[in-house]
């Protein structure tokens, strides 16, 4: 009798490119124009689109009460799934069966009106995600309470700070009661401890039977949340199974080194109207761009950046990820820049950080680079931005001296300062 | 004991329907039952575009009225006073200020519905709910303005001492039938403006053209007979006659004219409908 809460048939999903790549919606002109020409040349239309598939035959059960994380890379078609899912979108090919209430988190805090109050748009919000007001109002109060904002619920949205409406939002969404929990990289809102308390809800909606799918690059979270995964690329399944193993393909799919990113201008570079990421390099020690270390080199992280406006305390971020996708460390500039916790003026800023021999331990490299303010908000975050490999080249100065052995798989293998005492054992 | 049972039998069922999400088919249908869950957010929608319509107007809701108000008089002026048009045997301004009423709330209904779909792109493209609610609720929210503006239209009726007749009762039918061409020509214009964004540009104009072509700043009565059939096919033509008519208890519109416009009406709506629901499931991947 238990049918699986949501069933995935042959799911695909085609999309229509223009060839006029920008334009996004037509024009009735072009349309008559169109027609015209096609009307002469028969082959007109089908030559002005390209098809893509975002989705290709795409099958999978999910059970009632089951967590599952879909993963992949970017464009591997996670987004499209969900939207298919959340019924934003319609396939084009395949059939999905969903028994119960889908309620997704795809980006929290749409349908927000900054000229609403806190208490309005959460009425607001809570009935465009699908709750009746009566059950809003039960649940007004705890909603309020969870978001950490009773002071200013009837101030309107705009006067919040970005932290504060994120707040409010997710709280809104967390409360809603679905079957079905789809949530989109929402953790990366909001300061360290309300990411715990969110960490904590979404682990309370899993235990109590609900479905969570969960889509995220954050593999710790991942990992910790979800029992399952399936990974995604170029629209297909490439495996789904246990979180563990699911992950560490998904480490390895599209393994290819880069040791440098540049964007060249303001506008088209990564981040909003107060930063711009400008390049991010991994060199060595010769200052030259390089993706080959040995354990023992020295790495120099280098990320340039424009700062547009001078009203934020920004600190340059860097996340160094291993290939099973836990995070080995991360590192800021706070304590050696000189404006730490001062407000950097508008300019263009050189970040370097050096990474000492003797700390990573072998194998590839993944690096995150981000512009914060501390603790919020998120100017600019490129995941895996850059990947390097690390490699052992048995060098007797390295930490394992000179053992043969594979070294274990350790997060780090940093050289420490070890003492022995010595006393001889007497032979009485 | 048993209305309780009833209900909890109702929540389960609706928790455990099953969603079947397909590729778009050929034929529309309207899940009325859904429409029914999601009934709060049309009224929510509509009153979110009148809070903050009105929120930081230093006069704000007394908007709604103005706007008519101001018309009338200039209408009155130029159209009863200086070009000195027949007026149906009432005063010059509440003649026209009846046909302000349907006629404001159906191009307020245009301009609203027809940036309504695009102007929600940011929650089309996150977040599911029947769409229809969208341009409906646009309509809605016009509809507030207009029930707002029939304040004057009382005090109006007391000023000139125009008693009410039983034509009245027959007002809700009127009422009806403006709501459904707002909503129609809205329906319509909201899922082009979704594709063709030339939408926009044709809406004043219509707005300014229709204004001309229907019986806002006259009397029907001045359109000659020959011209009453290609004239009645404008849908606000059948409505603006009947207000005056109940409102008024002005010339009865001749049944056939009615039925004309009446039907434009329908068919308006259920064009709108149709075209609607077959374009809104691609609103996301083109918007």
């Amino acid at each position: 009798m238990n049918k699986p809460i949501i069933s995935i048939n042959n799911l695909s999903k085609r999309y229509l490119l223009g060839l006029g790549g920008g334009e996004q919606y037509r024009a009735l002109r072009d349309v008559i124009v169109n027609s015209l020409m096609s009307l002469f040349r028969r082959k007109y239309r089908q030559n002005s689109f390209e098809e893509i598939w975002a989705l290709k035959d795409v099958s999978f059960d999910v059970e009632k009460g089951q967590k599952i994380a879909i993963i992949g890379r970017n464009g591997a078609g996670k987004s499209t799934l969900l939207k298919i899912l959340s019924r934003i979108t319609c396939p084009t090919e395949g059939e999905v069966k969903i028994r119960g209430r889908v309620a997704s988190l795809l980006e929290v805090g749409t349908g927000f009106h900054p000229e609403l109050t806190g208490r309005e748009n959460i009425f607001m919000n809570g009935a465009i995600l699908g709750m009746t007001r009566a059950e809003i109002k039960r649940k007004f109060d705890e909603i309020v309470a969870f978001s950490e904002i009773e002071k200013f619920i009837d101030t309107p949205v705009k006067r919040y700070s970005s932290g504060m409406s994120v707040r409010l939002a997710f709280s809104v969404a967390a409360h809603l009661e679905p079957e079905i929990l789809v949530i989109d990289e929402v953790l990366a809102v909001g300061d360290l401890m309300f990411q715990k308390k969110c960490m904590g809800k979404m682990d309370n909606v899993a235990k109590q039977g609900r479905t969570v799918l969960f889509v995220s690059h954050n593999m710790e979270a991942v990992r910790r949340l979800c029992p399952r995964a399936v990974l995604l690329k170029d629209g297909m399944i490439v495996k789904d199974g246990p979180t563990s193993e699911v992950v560490r393909k998904y480490m390895e799919v599209g393994v290819e080194e880069q040791g440098e990113k540049i964007w060249n201008s303001i506008e088209d570079a990564p981040g909003d109207d107060v930063v711009r990421m400008h390049a991010v390099r991994v060199l060595n020690k010769n200052g030259k761009v390089c993706t080959k270390f040995d354990v023992c080199d020295e790495i120099m992280l280098e990320m340039e950046y424009w700062v547009l406006k001078d009203d934020h305390p920004l600190d340059a971020t860097y996340y160094l990820i291993d290939e099973r996708g836990h995070t080995i460390l991360v590192t800021l500039d706070n304590l050696d820049s000189p404006w730490n916790e001062k407000k950097k003026p508008v300019g263009h800023y050189c970040s370097r950080c050096k990474v000492p021999g003797n700390l990573l331990n072998n194998g590839q490299i993944s690096l995150l680079a981000a512009v914060v303010t501390h603790p919020h908000p998120v100017h600019v975050i490129l995941r895996d931005v850059l990947r390097f490999d690390v490699g052992d080249a048995m060098n007797p100065n390295g930490v394992r001296g000179n053992h043969a052995m594979p070294w274990p798989p350790s997060a780090v293998r940093p050289r420490l300062q070890w003492s022995e005492e010595f006393v001889p054992l007497d032979n009485n | 004991m048993g209305l309780k049972s009833f209900f909890k039998d109702k929540a389960k069922t609706r928790t455990d329907s099953l969603v079947l999400i397909k590729p778009q088919s050929g034929l529309f249908s309207i899940n009325f039952q859904e429409l029914w869950a999601y009934r709060e957010l049309f009224w929510f929608l509509a009153l979110r575009d009148i809070l903050v319509k009105y929120k930081q107007a230093a006069i704000g809701v007394v908007w709604a009225v103005i706007q008519p108000v101001l018309t009338m008089i200039v209408f009155s002026v130029i159209f009863g006073g200086l070009a000195k048009l027949p007026s149906d045997g009432v005063p010059y301004p509440i003649m026209v200020y009846v046909g302000l009423l349907p006629w404001q709330f159906f191009a307020n209904s245009m301009r609203a519905s027809s940036q309504s779909v695009v102007g929600k792109s940011t929650i089309l493209t996150k977040i599911y709910f029947p769409r229809l609610i969208i341009p409906t609720s646009a309509v809605i929210s016009g509809f507030i303005d207009f029930l707002v503006s029939f304040v004057i239209l009382f005090v109006m009726m007391i000023w000139f001492r125009i008693p009410p007749t039983f034509n009245l009762l027959f007002l809700p039918l009127f009422i009806l039938l403006a709501f459904t061409a707002a909503l129609g020509v809205g329906l319509w214009l909201s899922a082009l403006n979704v594709e063709f964004r030339d939408v926009i540009y044709v809406v004043p104009f219509l707005i300014q053209a229709g204004q001309y072509v229907s019986p806002v700043a006259y009397s029907s009565a001045i359109i000659p007979e020959k011209w009453s059939f290609l004239y009645s096919l404008n849908p606000m033509v059948g409505v603006i006659n009947g207000f005056r008519w109940a409102i008024l208890g002005t010339a009865t519109p001749d049944p056939k004219n009615l039925i004309i416009s009446t039907s434009c009406v329908l068919l308006l709506f259920l064009g709108g409908l149709f075209y609607f629901k077959k374009v809104e499931k691609t609103f996301a991947d083109i918007i």
